[in-house]
This record gives structure tokens, sequence and C-alpha cells, in this order.
């Protein structure tokens, strides 16, 4: 355990050491995902504000909504894209043997490969978006609300990782689909907004099967302290469940794997 | 004259490519889901009232307009030149005796048909859905083919500018981040720009963004008049050619450097 603790620290030093080396594109990219996080209140602002409820969300409570989302998009491009756009990479041009050959567990060196540290800002912006939300609301969140929906951020990562693995496997049975991490964010993009915006069988899919709303929705509504204790265990169990079958997957994926060359 | 000639050449090879890649593209096209997003949104804001003028139907048919028209008048050259541009590719391009943008347009043009194939049950959806009054007098069919092709030329040529800015700068992706970013905004790809508040319209009236999706798309959707529709079509024919001289100047510009690369 504390070997494979070691490991992360070091690829996270290599990863922080590439993009040390692009200083520019560091304060680039780091504006513009600040200008995309602004950029995706504008839809919010003009179809919420001075409206009544939505759906049961009010523009303040769908901001809550929108500051995970914006921290987990952080997660997301930040930790787990960069490797996935690695891993088909390799996939493709064979290299993958040089990762496999390596005497630590392939799934561990394959989703720490690499991590892109400017995505950090989105993680500030996130928490900047929550405060703000909640100045507007007038309340701060209680202890214990913020205790569930820390728990419920850790789902939320585990369960987009596992989401994210499953794509990877599916990169060893089709190689050329090198534009997968896009597929990843735009379904992602979803979201955005409190589930209960959508309707029937869609929210189902949301809530299921690509469980968008565990990650922002059901977070953002522990912080306004109004999820059912029930969902939250569900929540809990759903990830496990989901990370069991992103491991499942994985190993099944990489015992087909036959190399590039051959 | 030589490259007109070549043109339907050019488009059969641009074709075969689109053809033999046709499920990376099904994915690119799949990865359009801000519409659906946006769609969601609004369709709940105005389950109970209408916003302004739309109603829960007709946000439908906007935003499959939306999906229709930006697959239609969609390019991707400033990709492909970056690339090219930074790997050295643009050399052998360059040996050719053709225009390397006639060649580059070409293969944009011949995807066209695939995702036609793509869009259609959108438009049908959209059609079906009843918040549209799609045009069927000719001249405002004929109006809205002449939108799509002009939002296509000043996609295009925008693109090639920015493409060729690599020429000169390193970070010419970033620049054209900030494009998208106001396209988003500014285009009614987002929020349909009719319910901005009206200095935010102003601007977006003046600005070339709308052109290269909101106008073909209100006129799909039959929400322009004649007169708008004449004006929209000037002031698309301004930012057509306008972009055109700009990316052909800096094209020539931006060889001429690229040789002292070596090549």
């Amino acid at each position: 355990m504390a070997r494979y603790l070691r490991l992360l620290l070091l690829q996270l030093r290599m990863s922080i050491a590439l993009g040390a080396q692009y200083r520019w594109d560091f304060l680039t990219q780091g504006a513009l995902s600040v200008v995309w996080t602004v950029l995706g209140l504008v839809p919010l602002y003009v179809a919420l504000h001075s409206r009544p409820a939505v759906a049961g969300w009010t523009y303040e409570q769908a901001l809550v909504v929108v500051g995970w989302f914006t921290m987990l998009k952080g997660v997301l491009d930040g930790a787990v894209n960069p490797s996935l756009v690695l891993v088909v990479e390799h996939i493709r041009q064979g290299t993958l043997d040089f990762v496999l050959m390596k005497p630590a567990d392939a799934q561990f060196l394959v989703s720490t490969a690499r991590f892109e540290p400017w995505r950090a800002i989105d993680l500030f912006a996130g928490v900047a978006i929550l405060v703000w939300a909640f100045r507007l609301i007038g309340t701060a969140p209680d202890l214990s609300d913020i205790a569930v929906s820390t728990l419920l951020l850790v789902v939320a990562v585990a369960v987009l990782y596992s989401l994210w693995i499953v794509v990877v496997a599916a990169a060893f049975w089709v190689v050329r689909l090198d534009n997968l991490s896009y597929l990843m964010s735009s379904l992602f993009d979803f979201g955005r907004w409190p589930v209960s915006i959508f309707k029937g069988a869609v929210r189902l899919f949301f809530t299921f099967v690509v469980p968008i709303a565990l990650m922002t929705t059901y977070p953002a509504e522990a912080l306004l302290g109004r999820l059912a204790p029930a969902s939250a265990w569900l929540g809990v169990a759903g990830a496990l469940v989901f990370a069991l079958v992103g491991r499942f997957v994985f190993t099944q994926a990489i015992g087909r794997y036959t190399s590039a060359s051959s | 004259m030589k490259a007109l000639s070549a043109y339907p050449t050019l488009l059969r090879v641009g074709f075969a490519g689109a053809v033999a890649y046709r499920t990376e593209m099904l994915v690119w096209m799949l990865t359009m889901t801000m519409p659906f997003v946006s769609l969601a949104l609004w369709s709940a804001v105005a389950a109970d009232v209408p916003v302004g003028r739309f109603d829960q139907k007709s946000f439908v048919a906007y935003f499959l307009a939306t999906i229709v028209v930006r697959q239609l008048s969609g390019s991707w050259v400033v990709w492909e030149l970056i690339q090219e541009i930074k790997s050295g590719a643009l050399s052998s391009r360059l040996l050719k005796p053709i225009h390397p943008l006639v060649v580059y347009s070409a293969g944009n043009i011949a995807a066209i048909p695939l995702r036609v194939l793509f869009a259609a049950p959108l438009a049908f959806v959209a059609l079906a859905s009843g918040g549209a009054q799609l045009p069927h007098e000719p001249h405002v069919v004929a109006a809205f083919l002449l939108s799509l092709f002009g939002a296509w030329v000043i996609t295009f040529f925008v693109m090639v500018i920015v493409g060729t800015l690599s020429f000169f700068i390193e970070s010419s992706m970033s620049i054209f981040e900030i494009w998208l970013a106001f396209f988003m905004l500014l285009s009614g790809y987002l929020v349909p720009l009719e319910l901005f508040p009206s200095w935010v319209r102003a601007v977006a009236d003046v600005l070339p963004f709308r052109y290269t999706l909101g106008f073909p798309v209100e006129v799909l959707i039959g929400m322009s008049d004649d007169a708008a529709i004449a004006r929209g079509l000037a002031i698309q024919l301004a930012y057509g050619g306008g972009s055109a001289v700009v990316a052909l100047v800096l094209w020539r510009a931006g060889i001429r450097r690229f040789g002292a690369f070596g090549g």
C-alpha cells in the first residue's frame, strides 16, 4: 500500500514537472478554464434567475449543482481524461507493452500516467461558486451536511473513475476511437443541471446507467440539507458496484490484449 | 481554373475518406450533446409558462435545428491546419500543384453527405414536434440554403485565419478556444439570442458569431421575416468575403515564414 502511495506521488511529481515546462500554456489554460466556467453560468442565469423554482430548484440552489459540476469537471479533465488519452495512444502504437511489463498493477499504472495540474483551478472555481451560492441563499450549510457531501464527492470520483476504466477497456477492442474522451466529457455535460429537470427514461438513464445525478445532484442536495439518508447510502453502494464492475471489465480486457504488432 | 477542374476528384477523395472513418465521424457527431443539455434546461423552464415567444415545442425545434445547422456547416480545418503546420506535414501539401486551402475545403464539403444522414432524423423530429414553421416557399428555402453556405464560409475562413496564426505564434489553439467561447455565447448555441437582454442582442447582431449559426437556425424554423433574411444574408456576405480576404493574406505571409523553417 505504502509502495503504491509512493508511486502515486512520483507519477504526480512527474506530471507537475512536465506541466511546469510549459508555463505559458499553464497560464492560458488556467485562464481559459475560468472563462468556460463563467460561460457555463450564463444559460443558468438567463433561464432561472428571477423566475419561480423550476423542477424544484431555484437559481441559487441550482448554482450549488453547478459548483459541484465544476469541481468534478476539474477532476475529470485534470486526473482522469489525460491518462485516458495516453492509454488510447499507447494501445494504438503498441507501446502499452512497456507499461504492462513494469512490476506494478497495470490498472494503477495506466490510471495515474498523467495529470494536468492546472485543472486545480477548476476545483477553486467550484468552491468559489459554492460559497457564492450559499451567500445568495443566506444560510451556511450544517457541518453534518458538509460531511455527507464530502463523502458523496469521494463516491462521485469513484464512479467517474470506474466509468472511465470501462471506456479504456473498450479501447482494447475498438482501437480507432481516440475521441472517446470527448464523448465522455460531452456526456458529463448533462451533469450541469439538477437531474430533476430531465424526465422519464432520460432521468432513469442519468440516475442508474451513467449516474451523473449521483455525481452532481446528490452532493448538492446533501449540502442543501435535503438529501434523504437512504439516497446517500444507495450512492455509496452504487459506487462500490461500479468500482467492482470497472475492475472486472478492465482485467477481462487486458487479458484479451494482443498488442499492436501481431 | 486547374483547381476548379480538380475539385470533383477532390470531393470524391474526401468522401471516400469520410466513409472510411465513418465510426470516428459518428462518435464526433455524438459528442455534440450541448444542444440537448440546453434543451433539457429550457424545456423544464417552459414547462408551465412560455418564455417570450418560445414554448416547450419551439425550444425542441430550435435546439434540434442548431444541431442540424452545425452539422451541415461545420468545419475542422483549424485542427488539421495547426497540427500540420506544427508537424511539418504541410510541406507535402505545398508540393502539390494545387492550393492547400482548396484541398481542405473539399475535404470538409465532402463529409456533408454523411452528416446529412445523421442530421436528417433530427430534422424530421424537429418538423414533427410542431414547434417550427418550416419554410415551404421556394425563396425561403433558397435563402436557408444560402445562409447555410454563408455560415460554412465564415466558419471555414475564420478557422483558416486562426490556423495560419500558428505560422507566427505557438498558442493559436488557445485563440481558437476564445473564439469558441464567444461563439457559444453569442451565436445562439447555448441560449436563443432572443432571450438575452436587448443590449446583448444588439452586440450579437453586429458580431460575426450569430451568422455562423443562429441566423440559419432562425430561417429554418421560420422565425425571420423576409427583411430580416435579406439583411442577414447581406451581413453574411460581408463577413464571408472579409474573412476570406484576411485568411488569404495571412496565408501568403505565413507560407513565406514557413519556408524559413527549412521544411
